[in-house]
């Protein structure tokens, strides 16, 4: 086939969307996943609050639904939800035109460079995403809570680490964020196009720095509960 | 027929200037009217499709390759040559023409290499305006190196990379083309005939590799820039898939072949290592700017390791024989004294054909981490293939076929005797004469592509009336095809048992030891005995499995083999009637009492251009005769 | 002096594009440690000439690492298990004696099989009409030395030009994206000072082009480094990316007419 018989895209694709195209996709994924990783590490440390007791921790949740006249907490909501929609909008059509790109695969594929982290991000997301809904309908609704208070999210929060299924799910899915993170991090990185030499371990070392202290504060939550730490 | 050479008179710095301004111009409207075929895709085609198509002709490029980014310019390692005086050294473009005309051993044709040595200049500022990243000093300016045959740096380079460098800015230009819709490019099709009405060149037929499919297209001229045919030698430093077909097609056709028996046999590359060897790996000749050559004094101290031979009993012959030049003698005179140290017995490795090539003086004098920046991709190219660290042990290198200065004849617009046909680059048989200097064949492509061929195509073309080219069911294109057609069915249908390779490698083994570094009488006649016997065993025990109506690389590779097996006899022919030495061609009865080269000036200061006369017949050899008006006659000392 | 030694081979074998293909296991016997890749399929071939059975096609050339035409997938790995080395010019010696070696193509929707081991990489060569150049004709340039280029410009942009456009990338990339060879061009051009006057349209152009040949996207899984022989870094396609933002967060369509694709 000789390359005259295929078109070459020229002046009327150079105009396509941004968002149309793979590496603007790729860039509304990196811009999605750090305010949610901006998000889940701000989230961590007002949960650190529980460590301080129940007062401590109602009152912080007091203040969230409070400021802004009761406005910011929505104001956050819509971000945040935009951010999923389109961080998943873009990962699904992305990993859909990924797997398209090689029909047929090899006999056995040896990898030398990825990691498992890279390699499993589709699906740690995907386990993101539920353990997100049912995050939200366990603590923030109740619709799964087998005792919720509205009033008190500190008893809530206690009393739902005590069901250890609810405890364990919560794990798995924290050591997802984990391997969802420590890639996430450091590719988001690259897909804003931050690289350079001198920097380039720092990259590496910031994104496992991040992860190990969202990841490791996160699941010390249950465990605190399920040790009787927090009570 | 009559060899015109066509050259402009007036004083030598003149011609080309005075030229330009007497070929005819193509009305800028007219331009689109005219189509022009470039076979080939290396510096010289895809410089030509490129520029040619820039001003508004509209052009077909073809290649065997898969992408035009991969003609074999790319395996080009050194440099590129100019008269850019950059180092403030002396240099010129008289001094470039002058060297370049001694390089090659007063054989080319003064006009032409003036014309190059006038646009080397403009190359590299073309190729620097393209994005060609050239190695550069501290301060931004280009840096430059030396090569063999010159006493001036004017070689300029991009790491051990240059062809490729010079070829994807060459390639690049022309996508850039492609894209505008002004170059059809078709790769994987491989040229198989010309197609002559009248006995002027009015288009090619090709081979769809990938299908089969044999299709004619017809054009207002067409242009040959085919590369060169050194792997007649079977082993060579040119790519596995480089071949004479396109130019032994057009030879057939009625275009005289010049020079056949002028072939370059490079100094340095890596040596054989056994019979299933499959080509052979250049190592740069810039190595030769640091590295110093050597044999062991004695034959006993050849099987010892290098380290183990002390400096009083290492022989260092180029520095002895020619300390003027030294390690940077020309690649003839090089690669025939490394001959003669190893026919003395002296050679070192595993088969004792090999010298060697120590770095370790230059290793201590600037550094490891100098000598890394400057040759890094060849040392580990070395260490790949033969396993041993040149940065600890001497490389060990033999000399290999690696150029032909022979090619279609062609006159000074680059026509050949065929009107219409052009013929650019290695293809051709120009500028180099007896013996091509390093860095200057990148320059000659270049030159013949970007900025001769723009200007003649179009005194040519002037003289047609635009749409009058032939119809694609011209009888003359059927018969073409039919012709193409007939050959692959006849290659198909041997059925015999052996292997296209198998017959190459005998036809190679004939070349090199009869036609190769060194040539004479005997060995000439034997190998034109020898020839046609494998030649014969070739048309009648070849196998090709498959079929010819699908991708077929046995088929492919046996049509070239069986131009080769022509190709070669041509070569011994010449080789033989040229009763004399001169450059790359070494006839062991002309030589001085120090075994230098003899030149005959009084018998053969001649191009011999050869004319096919049909199937069976002896080719007649035609003269074009040299005069050397601005460089005068002497032999050639690099003592 | 070396041993010879006996390998098994399982090479994929595929009449044309339009065909399935499969597995077929070959013997290769009395290989010499010294023999290239491609030396050793050689004789693996002439054998099968010699029996009356197609050769295995494959794509080769200059067989120095150059050109960029080898391109195969030798174990898992795209041209094999030596870092920075094309298939030819991969040895033997890699080996070992009783060692089976799988064979396949470059794997892509993009690249579609033409016979066996060969493949169509014409969308690279399309992705370079589409924007890959400096547009600039013949005969326009001023002297060379007449813009002088730091050191390090020159070296950078040589780095990346080193790119043979093998493909190799695009094979080890788990989702066969094109970005480290798209990236090395951006480079190429970009380090340069010729190459700013089209450094954002020649992106616009060439992501748009790689995105019309349906190649994947880049998930920085880091395979691509390391199958590239020619030691292209990642950091190409972080800058590519950097540029893309740039050329599209300023886009604005041409005001006048003409242009075309460059
Ligand atoms: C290893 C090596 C290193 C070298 N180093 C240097 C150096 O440092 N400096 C220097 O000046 N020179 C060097 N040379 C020489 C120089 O590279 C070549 O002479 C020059 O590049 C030839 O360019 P070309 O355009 O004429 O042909 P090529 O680059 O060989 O191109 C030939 C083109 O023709 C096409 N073609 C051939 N046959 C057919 C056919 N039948 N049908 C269709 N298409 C066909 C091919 O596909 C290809 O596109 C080197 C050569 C080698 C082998
Ligand atoms: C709390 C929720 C999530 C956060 C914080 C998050 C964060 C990130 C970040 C930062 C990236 C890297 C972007 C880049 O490479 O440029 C990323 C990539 C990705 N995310 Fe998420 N994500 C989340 C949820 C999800 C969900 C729910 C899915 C799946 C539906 C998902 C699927 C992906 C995929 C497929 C990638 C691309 C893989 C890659 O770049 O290697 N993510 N995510
Ligand atoms: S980036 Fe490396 S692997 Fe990809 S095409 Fe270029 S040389 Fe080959
Ligand atoms: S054959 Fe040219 S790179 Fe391997």
């Amino acid at each position: 086939m000789s390359v005259a018989e295929q078109s070459i895209a020229g002046a009327e694709a150079r105009g396509h969307g941004f968002l149309a195209s793979s590496v603007g996709r790729k860039v509304v994924m990196a811009a999605t996943g750090v305010i949610l990783f901006g998000f889940v590490t701000v989230h961590m440390l007002g949960n650190l609050t529980s460590y301080m007791g129940a007062e401590a921790m109602n009152h912080y949740a007091q203040f969230l639904r409070t400021m802004v006249h009761g406005m910011g907490i929505w104001v956050f909501r819509a971000v945040l939800l935009t951010a999923v929609g389109l961080h998943i909008w873009a990962a699904t059509t992305l990993t859909l035109d990924n797997m398209a790109a090689r029909p047929v695969g090899y006999r056995n594929q040896q990898n030398v460079a990825s990691t498992w982290a890279s390699r499993t991000m589709r699906w740690s997301g995907v386990i993101l995403a539920a353990f997100i809904i049912y995050h939200l309908l366990h603590l923030t609704t109740g619709t799964v809570h087998p005792n919720f208070d509205h009033a008190n999210p500190y008893a809530n929060f206690v009393n739902g680490f005590k069901v250890p299924a609810a405890a364990g799910f919560y794990i798995v899915a924290q050591l997802c964020l984990g391997l969802h993170m420590w890639h996430g991090v450091w590719s988001c990185t690259q897909s804003f196009g931050l690289a350079h030499p001198r920097y380039n371990s720092l990259r590496r070392n910031f994104a496992t720095g991040l992860t190990v202290l969202v990841v490791g504060v996160n699941i010390s939550y249950p465990i605190a509960v399920l040790t009787g730490f927090i009570h | 027929m009559e060899l015109k050479s066509k050259i402009p008179d007036g004083p030598i710095d003149k011609k080309w200037e005075k030229h330009k301004f007497d070929l005819k111009l193509v009305n800028p409207a007219n331009k689109r009217k005219y189509k022009v075929l470039v076979v080939g895709s290396g510096l010289a085609g895809g410089a030509a499709a490129a520029s040619m198509a820039e001003l508004g002709y509209e052009v077909e490029c073809f290649c065997y390759q898969d992408s035009p980014r991969r003609a074999h310019s790319i395996a080009a390692q050194g440099g590129i040559n100019a008269a850019k005086n950059y180092q403030n050294d002396g240099d010129s473009v008289y001094r470039l023409f002058y060297d370049t005309v001694k390089g090659g051993d007063f054989r080319a044709r003064e006009a032409n290499v003036h014309r190059l040595a006038e646009v080397s200049n403009n190359i590299i500022d073309q190729c620097v305006a393209q994005g060609v990243p050239f190695a550069r000093e501290y301060g931004g300016l280009l840096d430059n190196r030396s090569f063999g045959g010159a006493q001036v740096s004017r070689t300029f380079y991009a790491r051990g990379q240059t062809g490729q460098q010079l070829l994807i800015g060459a390639y690049q230009a022309l996508e850039r083309q492609i894209g505008l819709g002004k170059v059809k490019m078709f790769p994987r099709h491989e040229m198989l005939e010309v197609i002559v009405v009248d006995g002027v060149a009015k288009g090619i037929v090709v081979r769809d590799m990938v299908t089969g499919e044999v299709t004619s297209h017809v054009a207002d001229a067409v242009c040959l820039a085919t590369g060169g045919y050194g792997n007649v030698f079977y082993l060579s430093t040119n790519a596995k898939g480089c071949n004479g077909t396109a130019v032994w097609r057009a030879y057939k056709k009625g275009a005289a072949f010049a020079n056949p028996c002028f072939t370059q046999i490079h100094p340095t590359c890596i040596p054989v290592t056994g019979d299933h060897q499959s080509k052979l790996t250049l190592m740069s000749e810039s190595l030769r700017n640091d590295g110093r050559i050597w044999v062991p004094k004695r034959k006993e101290d050849c099987g010892k390791p290098a380290s183990e031979i002390p400096e009083e009993d290492r022989d260092y012959y180029l520095e002895r024989k020619y300390p003027s030049y030294g390690n940077l003698a020309p690649r003839d005179v090089s690669s025939r004294a490394a001959k003669q140290v190893c026919d003395e017995g002296r050679g070192v490795g595993p088969t004792r054909l090999g010298v060697y090539l120590d770095f370790s003086d230059a290793i201590n004098r600037l550094g490891a981490a100098k000598i890394e920046e400057k040759y890094g991709n060849l040392f580990e190219m070395y260490e790949r293939i033969t396993d041993e660290n040149p940065y600890k042990t001497p490389m060990r290198i033999f000399p290999a076929s690696h150029y032909t200065m022979g090619g279609l004849w062609v006159d000074y617009n680059l026509m050949s005797t065929i009107p219409g046909l052009f013929v650019l680059g290695e293809a051709n048989f120009s500028d180099h004469g007896a013996n091509r200097l390093g860095a200057s064949a990148l320059m000659q492509g270049l030159a013949d592509g970007y900025f001769v061929i723009p200007y003649t195509i179009g005194g040519y073309l002037a003289g047609i009336k635009p749409g009058t080219r032939i119809k694609a069911d011209d009888p003359a294109v059927k018969a073409a095809e039919q012709a193409v057609n007939d050959r692959t069915d006849k290659l198909m249908s041997i059925g015999g048992k052996e292997t296209p390779t198998h017959f190459h490698r005998e036809l190679g083994k004939v070349m090199w030891e009869m036609c190769g570094m060194g040539r004479n009488e005997a060995g000439l006649k034997k190998a034109l005995e020898l020839i046609p016997q494998i030649r014969e065993e070739f048309w009648k025990n070849l196998r090709i499995p498959g079929s010819g109506n699908d991708l077929n690389q046995s088929l492919e590779a046996a049509g070239r083999v069986a131009d080769f097996l022509e190709i070669g006899e041509l070569m011994c022919l010449d080789a033989l009637e040229r009763r004399e030495s001169c450059g790359g061609h070494f006839r062991e009865e002309w030589q001085t009492e120090e075994g230098e080269a003899l030149r005959d000036d009084e018998n053969f200061a001649h191009v011999a251009a050869w004319e096919y006369k049909g199937e069976g017949q002896a080719p007649v050899r035609h003269t074009e005769q040299l005069t050397f008006e601005n460089v005068h006659l002497a032999t050639r000392s690099y003592k | 002096m070396s041993k010879h030694f006996n390998l098994t081979l399982h090479v994929w074998r595929q009449k044309n594009a339009k065909c399935d293909g499969k597995f077929v296991e070959y013997p290769a016997e009395n290989i010499s440690p010294d023999m290239s890749f491609l030396e050793m399929l050689d004789v693996v071939n002439e054998g099968l000439i010699r029996k009356g059975e197609e050769p295995i096609a494959f794509d080769h050339d200059c067989r120095e690492g150059i050109c960029g035409t080898c391109s195969m997938v030798i174990n898992g790995r795209p041209h094999g298990p030596r870092e920075r080395t094309t298939t030819c010019q991969l040895h033997m010696r890699s080996f070992k004696d009783g060692d089976s070696i799988t064979l396949e193509p470059w794997r892509a929707e993009a690249f579609p099989v033409i016979k066996d081991l060969m493949v169509d990489r014409g969308a690279f060569d399309r992705i370079i009409a589409a924007g890959g150049f400096i547009s600039v004709p013949t005969g326009s340039p001023q002297d060379a030395n007449a813009l002088p280029i730091p050191k390090e410009s020159a070296d950078l942009s040589m780095d990346a030009a080193a790119c043979i456009g093998c493909g190799a990338c695009v094979a080890a990339c788990p989702n066969a994206s094109a970005m480290l060879f798209v990236s090395a061009k951006i480079s190429h051009l970009g380090h340069l000072p010729q190459g700013q006057p089209e450094r954002y349209l020649r992106v616009r152009d060439m992501i748009a082009q790689m995105d019309a040949e349906e190649f994947g996207t880049c998930t920085n899984h880091g395979e691509c480094e390391a199958a590239c022989p020619k030691g292209i870094k990642m950091e190409n396609i972080a800058r590519m990316n950097r540029d893309f933002i740039k050329a599209s967060l300023t886009y604005r369509p041409a005001t006048t007419s003409g242009g075309g694709a460059g």
